[in-house]
């Protein structure tokens, strides 16, 4: 776009701002229009599962105007603070959440080519600026000069830091099975039949899969792990004393980090954003070429990834409205005794199982086994054989790959 | 107390006057047009540095003097991870190369085994006098 | 909204921040600024604000939300000189380290008395006189390098993610260093299996550390909890006369709350 708008005569520097700027507002409108659409959800859904009225009236059918009229009452509202409130930690809490869940969008690859910045170490950086969402939190419960918010902020932060281990020792298993931290390449290594997706590579994947999903609902603080706002003990946890607009910011830092978990789920362990059945791929449309075919593919393939972490969302809610919430130290036990061993385990076998069957039980199933990623063991003696291309893709995904990674080549031969 | 030691250190060597007067087409450049220099990182380098040294000198309260060992750790990071940067160099000088990442890798994990060895001793002192005030821990005063 | 994706889709890799896109950089056709200096300026000036203010705030838990930003600053540093493993190592364990230092900080001194320990102003003047004369003479060691003065030549590096990896397991795939003197292609299998060992033992002596013991006499924070408006200052000799309590402090009260 920003070579469009230079195209246009804008100078280089404002159009590449305005292109940031509308990939940016992209992002958020991901994590304000997602809130929005789930919280409907999330009522309809609770009515289905317990017997309740969802939104009835508001909207008409489906009472589809609830979390709009919602968002009005929310900015309406009065903003309160508690008298012996830390001022300046009070009002930064909010913010601190909601930009550590929306820094974590940038380095989630929507679709091929659509991803707001390409990380080498995509995986890492998604699960680092995710844990960093709980500082918003302890801020929160320390700045109300609450008991109860103080309690709350307490339990979330045993909580997280304890389940930031099982969750990354699921993380790492498919980064070990494509060999890379890209999320990018993590997701083209599954293309295909939904046979390639991770989830079914073996299983110890499948079953690190529902550890993953476990430590995900922990970490993003959903019941039935949600401790830290437990309404029948501490109130509203860490954010009893917020109200208005200030609360509605941890509200879509929620959302988001579902939404985030979910499509960090999608992409390691279920084809990013390759569908089930390669359609497009079956027609004989590539996503890699810049016609608009590509564009169209890629749009196929933002529908699938979208959908797909939507499923997860609901399936969170799911778990919400039927499980019943679990004592602090169950959580504990949970992550502490259960998680982390399984995962441990699971780890090891998934290693063994790349190592000795790297085809597969079924040999007509069999996918391309040891495939080096990265070139720096092919060269003579274990070194690259040239210094100019550091990254060398393997011949699968070298046709596919974007243009960004070849800027490698400007680097100056020494 | 503490930092007269660190003073009195650091005063009687004279103050460091003269100044490089390099400093100045620095300074007098367009910082927004400039390419950033391994300088650059220096500067911030030495100012994490110092703030950690004060840090650690000036705190009395325990996680306060850890905080301080945090930042100068980090401030000889940045150092490390400018000199092994190639974008920073001018063309065909040396870096440190892969190493001085390493040696930074080595550093934060370090620093995180010390915080928590650190912590742990925090809340010792913490269980048997109430406080984190290090100037309170004068039990083997004699 | 799905028409302007799809005009959208080509360019939007690269394009949140410009300036990370180290590889766009040399080819953007700009109006003189750098994007990647600018980006610098912003980190640059957020560590180093927010490491003063560190260092100016008495507030614990201030002061750790400041250590956070300023190594979380430092994290986008490392981002733009090329150590993007780095980068996000910095900001899991450093910034998360820094984490558990808050939750200390909070659950250590949520009692009135202690939230703020100041310094003597005394102090303060000899800790600022101290602090300027090292930056003055760091400053001074850092410039006298002409090498050092150069500005970057912009040479993208290559991502080290993978070289780092190997490294620590022995086989360096990098390329040499030029003008490296002894060839810089030492392996460091065995200094990351002493750290992992180390890391180990420390897990085990911080758990032996901070473990609930069983005591005779009563713990000090327990006679405060006791007693509670009380001064700092008689604290301990409180902690002696006190009566005895059943063991439980400040943290298992705090964590396990909801019983």
């Amino acid at each position: 776009m920003a070579d469009f708008l230079i195209g246009l005569g804008l100078p280089g520097w404002l159009a590449w701002s305005i292109a940031a700027l509308v990939a940016a507002i992209l992002l958020l409108n991901v994590i304000a229009g997602g809130a929005l659409v789930f919280i409907w959800a999330e009522r309809k859904i609770a009515a289905r599962i317990q017997d309740r009225l969802g939104p009835t009236r508001t909207g008409g059918r489906f009472g589809w105007l609830q979390s709009l009229a919602d968002g009005i009452k929310l900015l309406a509202k009065e903003d309160l603070m508690p008298e012996g409130a830390d001022g300046l930690l009070f009002r930064l809490a909010p913010y601190v959440s909601f930009c550590a869940s929306f820094c974590a969008f940038i380095a989630l690859p929507f679709a091929f080519d659509v991803v707001g910045q390409r990380l080498n170490v995509g995986v890492f950086f998604v699960v680092a600026v995710l844990g960093l969402e709980v500082f918003g939190v302890i801020l929160a419960g320390y700045a109300s000069a609450s008991k109860w918010s103080l309690f709350g902020a307490m339990r979330e932060a045993a909580q997280v830091v304890s389940y930031e281990v099982p969750l990354g020792m699921c993380v790492v298993v498919p980064v070990m099975l494509a060999g890379t931290m890209d999320l990018v390449t993590i997701a083209e290594k599954q293309s295909g039949w939904m046979s390639n997706w991770y989830l079914f590579h073996d299983p110890f994947t499948f079953v690190i899969f529902w550890i993953y999903v476990t430590c995900a609902v922990a970490s993003v603080n959903r019941a039935p792990f949600d401790l830290a706002e437990a309404e029948s003990e501490l109130v509203a946890g860490f954010h009893t004393e917020y109200s208005g607009l200030r609360w509605s910011f941890f509200f879509m830092a929620e959302y988001g980090s579902m939404f985030l978990v979910s499509a960090l789920a999608a992409v390691l362990f279920l084809g990013g954003w390759n569908g089930p059945v390669p359609v497009a791929q079956l027609v004989g449309l590539s996503e890699g070429t810049g016609d608009s075919a590509a564009y169209f593919v890629r749009l196929l393939g933002l529908a699938n990834l979208i959908g797909k972490a939507t499923f997860g969302v609901l399936l969170m809610m799911w778990v919400r409205w039927t499980l019943p919430r679990l004592r602090i130290d169950q959580v504990m036990t949970t992550c502490l005794k259960y998680c982390t061993p399984i995962a441990a385990v699971m780890f090891a076998g998934a290693m063994f199982w790349q190592l000795f069957l790297p085809g597969g039980l079924l040999p007509g199933w069999s996918r391309p086994a040891g495939e080096i990623r990265e070139g720096w063991l092919e060269g003579p003696g274990g070194l690259p054989a040239t210094s100019a291309p550091a990254v060398v893709r393997s011949a699968g995904v070298a046709a596919a790959e974007p243009s960004d990674s070849s800027g490698l080549a400007k680097r100056s031969p020494r | 107390m503490m930092n007269v030691s660190v003073a009195a250190s650091i005063l009687p060597s004279g103050l460091p006057l003269p100044v490089s007067f390099g400093m100045i087409p620095l300074f007098a450049a367009n910082p927004f047009t400039e390419p950033v220099g391994v300088i650059h990182y220096l500067i911030v380098g030495a100012v994490l540095f110092t703030a950690g040294i004060a840090c650690m000198t000036l705190k009395r309260n325990a996680l306060g003097i850890l905080m301080g060992i945090e930042l100068v750790l980090n401030g000889a990071n940045i150092n490390f991870v400018a000199f092994s940067s190639s974008y920073l160099r001018a063309e065909g000088a040396p870096t440190l190369g892969l190493d001085g990442q390493v040696v930074a890798l080595f550093v934060i994990l370090l620093a995180a085994a010390e915080a928590a060895v650190a912590l742990a001793i925090t809340l010792n002192f913490y269980n048997n006098h109430a406080t984190v005030d290090v100037d309170r821990a004068d039990d083997l005063k004699g | 909204m799905t028409g302007m994706l799809d005009m959208d889709i080509s360019s939007m890799t690269h394009v949140i921040v410009p300036a990370l896109a180290t590889t766009a950089l040399p080819a953007l056709p700009m109006a003189g600024i750098n994007w990647h200096s600018v980006l610098f300026l912003l980190f640059a000036g957020l560590a180093c604000g927010f490491a003063v203010g560190v260092v100016a705030a008495d507030n614990v838990v201030r002061m750790a939300l400041y250590l956070v930003f300023s190594l979380g600053a430092t994290a986008g540093l490392f981002f733009l000189a090329g150590a993007e493993f780095l980068g996000a190592m910095q900001l899991m364990i450093y910034v998360g380290g820094t984490l558990v230092l808050l939750v200390f900080g909070v659950m250590l001194t949520a009692q009135a008395p202690f939230v703020s320990i100041k310094p003597s102003s005394s102090d303060r003047t000899l800790a600022a006189v101290a602090g300027a004369s090292l930056l003055a003479l760091l400053l001074t060691a850092a410039f006298s390098v002409d090498a050092w003065m150069a500005p970057g030549a912009g040479v993208v590096p290559a991502p080290t993610a993978t070289p780092l990896g190997m490294a620590l397991v022995g086989v360096r795939v990098d390329t040499p260093p030029s003008g490296s003197p002894s060839g810089g292609h030492a392996g460091y299998m065995l200094p990351f299996e002493i750290v992992s060992v180390h890391l180990l033992v420390v897990l085990v002596g911080a758990a032996y550390l901070a473990r609930a013991k069983r005591r005779r006499t009563p713990r000090a924070i327990d006679a405060v909890a006791s007693a509670m408006p009380v001064e700092p200052a008689v604290v301990a000799t409180a902690a002696v006369v006190a009566p005895g309590r059943p063991t439980g402090g400040a943290k298992s009260a705090l964590v396990g709350g909801g019983r």
